[in-house]
């Protein structure tokens, strides 16, 4: 009952004095506005950078890195072997903890041509098949080479739709989606036949974009503005980007067309990998399986250590501490000035209490206790946070909204319940804390003397 | 046993090591149905005295009974509780609310007392009618007169059916024929058997009153002086009332 109507007093009081009020609030909307935008950014980063590692081939992938030898083999460096297929064979016969091994040879400086069309891919690599389940692409149009291609070092090719875009014509621009299975294209001026292109590969939100553009195409009311062209950055984010220009040949033939008479006139072929990249069979058992790879690649390497492992796990790992670290940097940013505000509207409760020393004498003359007149204010307090808190989360939308037209949009920032329910549950506490000095002041008023103040 | 028994009451107030008695041994009693005017100069203790009658203070010394309950050890709780039952406060300035209307002005002590709100309307509207102000539930305090305020003020002293009422200064701020009618809304309270009290140092009220207590230097005075209390001039006036007049 009492409660109930010292909210509805509350709410008079703040309605009483609305210019007043509303910029009391405006430190607790403000603080909720931050602390949900920055975990909203926090979370559309951890989106994105989680969508990227997926993109990039999953957590149990490994790869093998080059390394500058350990000290004490400083006098072997100069006969470190580098990572060759040795090593892939090695790793594929005697590493039975290893479901997959991939090896990339890629080339540099790559262009593709077609007619007086041409484009610089992402990566033009060499590889086995075994690449597509290590970089988990999925052929979406033809098919992807195979072990004879492989074998008879074939000039074909497996595209991205990123080339197909770029040689053959956006299917937005073109009106159609073109497939260029069977199409000859020139990478460096030889030419290599299509026979397999990947789907497209892109972030959860583009794709949503996708599907409502879609759908607002279908309703001609849609008035064509200027086009606005866009960065590689900013089309579904790099990693996505990188995966849609990327262009596959066999192994053998990248070796034998590009790699073995060497690349200048006075150099050897150089027959090392750029990449070995290996899947674990059983994730829980990462470290024996690495041990297993590293004791095989030292008995291929001689034991110079010229190699390394990088895991996806240390990944994870420094994504989640990245995030971590976002995450209590922003709390930290967002709390303080919440706790600005709670000062802001303490100030005001002090300020509001003396003028209305009388009025709270009138109530205690006319039987209000010290406990009513401390409920009172402290809730005059809340109800002024909440109500910040509450508008905060409607100025957080706008942020998000904001923000979202600002940075790419593989990770654009997401509100999440749990961060309005924090920031609201937060903004309430800091208002009653806030009450809570201006409200045992006011129930201390003797009511002689606050009928007394003029 | 009387409705309020004052037993040697002292209030001493320490300022800079200084005592002062505002009020020195007072014994009194006023019972059930009576219509007391306090009277005496500024600074004689009335208002101290005022304050311990209505609860809104402790003495120093002495014993306080209203309606048998002893207040003099209450605590402040307690106090708040006996004010919001037992007393109804009538004030010079009105001391309505400016941000509620009317009828939740009057409200106010029910809210206090734990009333519901259906009852609560009932039974505000039901006091407003009692002093002529069942039209103007909805306005503002600053939309009326004066003596509409106090009209209000004295609606809300009425609704937790108090067994006191009291009043400082009641017509202290109206015009006369305003303070006239607040006053002769007091004699109609009165004959409807309640107890009020009214604290005033206006002579022309004070000879309304059948029953007259003056303070002087804290103690009560052993015989009213008549020029304070207005007995003079009701002399001078015969029977024809205490109709007070402006000169």
């Amino acid at each position: 009952m009492i409660l109930l109507n010292s909210i509805a007093v509350g709410l008079k009081e703040i309605w009483a004095h609305k210019s007043r009020s509303f910029l009391t609030m405006l430190g607790i909307i403000l603080g909720v506005t931050s602390l949900v935008g920055m975990s909203a950014i926090i979370k559309g980063m951890e989106n994105g950078m989680k969508e990227t590692m997926v993109a990039m081939g999953g957590v149990d992938k490994v790869l093998v890195r080059p390394q500058a030898v350990p000290a004490w083999q400083d006098h072997l460096a100069d006969s470190a072997p580098g990572r060759t297929l040795v090593d892939v064979e090695a790793l594929r016969r005697s590493a039975p903890l290893l479901r997959v091994v991939s090896p990339e040879m890629a080339l540099d400086d790559v262009t593709l041509s077609r007619g007086d069309k041409r484009t610089e891919p992402s990566e033009c690599v060499g590889g086995w098949p075994a690449v597509l389940e290590m970089n988990l692409h999925t052929v979406a149009h033809g098919r992807f080479f195979n072990e004879i291609d492989e074998e008879e070092a074939r000039p074909v090719c497996v595209i991205g739709t990123g080339i197909r875009d770029e040689l053959f014509g956006k299917p937005d621009d073109v009106g159609r989606e073109i497939i260029p299975v069977g199409e000859t294209i020139q990478i460096n001026g030889q030419p290599f036949v299509i026979v397999g292109m990947f789907q497209e590969y892109m972030g959860e939100q583009e794709a949503k974009e996708r599907a409502r553009q879609r759908e607002q195409k279908d309703n001609p009311a849609e008035v064509g503005g200027p086009k606005r062209s866009r960065g590689w950055g900013k089309k579904g984010g790099w990693a996505f980007w990188r995966k849609n220009m990327i262009v596959y040949i066999p192994l053998n033939t990248a070796w034998i067309r590009f790699r073995s008479g060497g690349t200048t006139l006075n150099s050897v072929p150089d027959p090392r990998l750029t990449d070995i990249d290996i899947k674990v069979a059983d994730f829980s058992r990462l470290e024996e399986t690495l041990q297993q790879a590293k004791n095989v690649m030292l008995l291929t390497h001689q034991g110079i250590e010229d190699f390394t492992f990088e895991t996806q796990e240390n990944q994870v790992e420094s994504i989640n501490k990245q995030i971590q670290n976002a995450r209590i940097s922003g709390g930290l940013i967002a709390g303080i000035s919440l706790l600005v505000g709670g000062i802001g509207i303490m100030n005001i409760m002090l300020a509001s209490i003396n003028e209305r020393v009388r009025e709270i004498g009138i109530c205690k003359a006319v039987g209000a206790t010290g406990a009513n007149i401390f409920i009172q204010i402290l809730i005059e307090s809340a109800v002024l946070a909440v109500i910040g808190g509450l508008l905060g989360l409607g100025g957080s939308e706008l942020f998000v909204d904001l923000l979202a037209k600002v940075t790419p949009s593989s990770n654009s920032p997401m509100i999440t319940r749990n961060a309005e329910l924090v920031a609201v549950a937060f903004s309430a506490a800091v208002g009653v804390l806030a009450g809570v000095l201006p409200a045992i002041k006011a129930a201390r008023f003797s009511p002689i003397e606050a009928l007394r103040y003029e | 046993m009387a409705l309020l028994q004052l037993r040697s009451v002292s209030k001493i107030y320490h300022l800079g090591g200084e005592e002062i008695r505002a009020l020195d041994d007072v014994t009194l009693d006023i019972g059930t149905g009576e219509f007391v005017s306090i009277i005496g100069p500024s600074g004689s203790g009335k208002s101290t005295l005022m304050h311990i009658l209505g609860c809104l203070d402790t003495p120093s010394h002495g014993t306080v009974t209203l309606d048998g309950i002893p207040v003099q050890q209450a605590t402040a709780r307690e106090l708040a509780h006996v004010r919001n039952r037992k007393i109804g406060f009538v004030f010079q300035f009105f001391n309505l609310l400016p941000k509620l209307n009317v009828v939740q002005n009057v409200e106010l002590p029910m809210i206090y007392a734990g009333i519901g709100g259906r009852e609560r309307r009932r039974r505000a509207e039901h006091a407003l009618d009692l002093v002529e102000m069942g039209h103007r539930l909805k306005n503002r305090p600053s939309q009326l007169s004066g003596g509409q305020q106090q009209r209000v003020a004295i609606a809300r002293a009425l609704v937790n059916d108090p067994k006191i009422i009291f009043a400082d200064e009641p017509t202290g701020n109206l015009d006369t024929h305003t303070g006239e009618v607040i006053l002769s809304l007091f004699r109609r309270l009165s004959e409807e058997g309640r107890t009020i009290i009214i604290v005033t140092h206006n002579p022309e009220i004070a000879a309304v009153t059948p029953r007259r207590i003056e303070i002087r230097n804290g103690k009560i005075a052993e015989r009213v002086d008549e020029r304070l209390a207005g007995l003079d001039r009701a002399a001078a006036q015969s029977q024809s009332g205490p109709a007070p007049s402006s000169a």
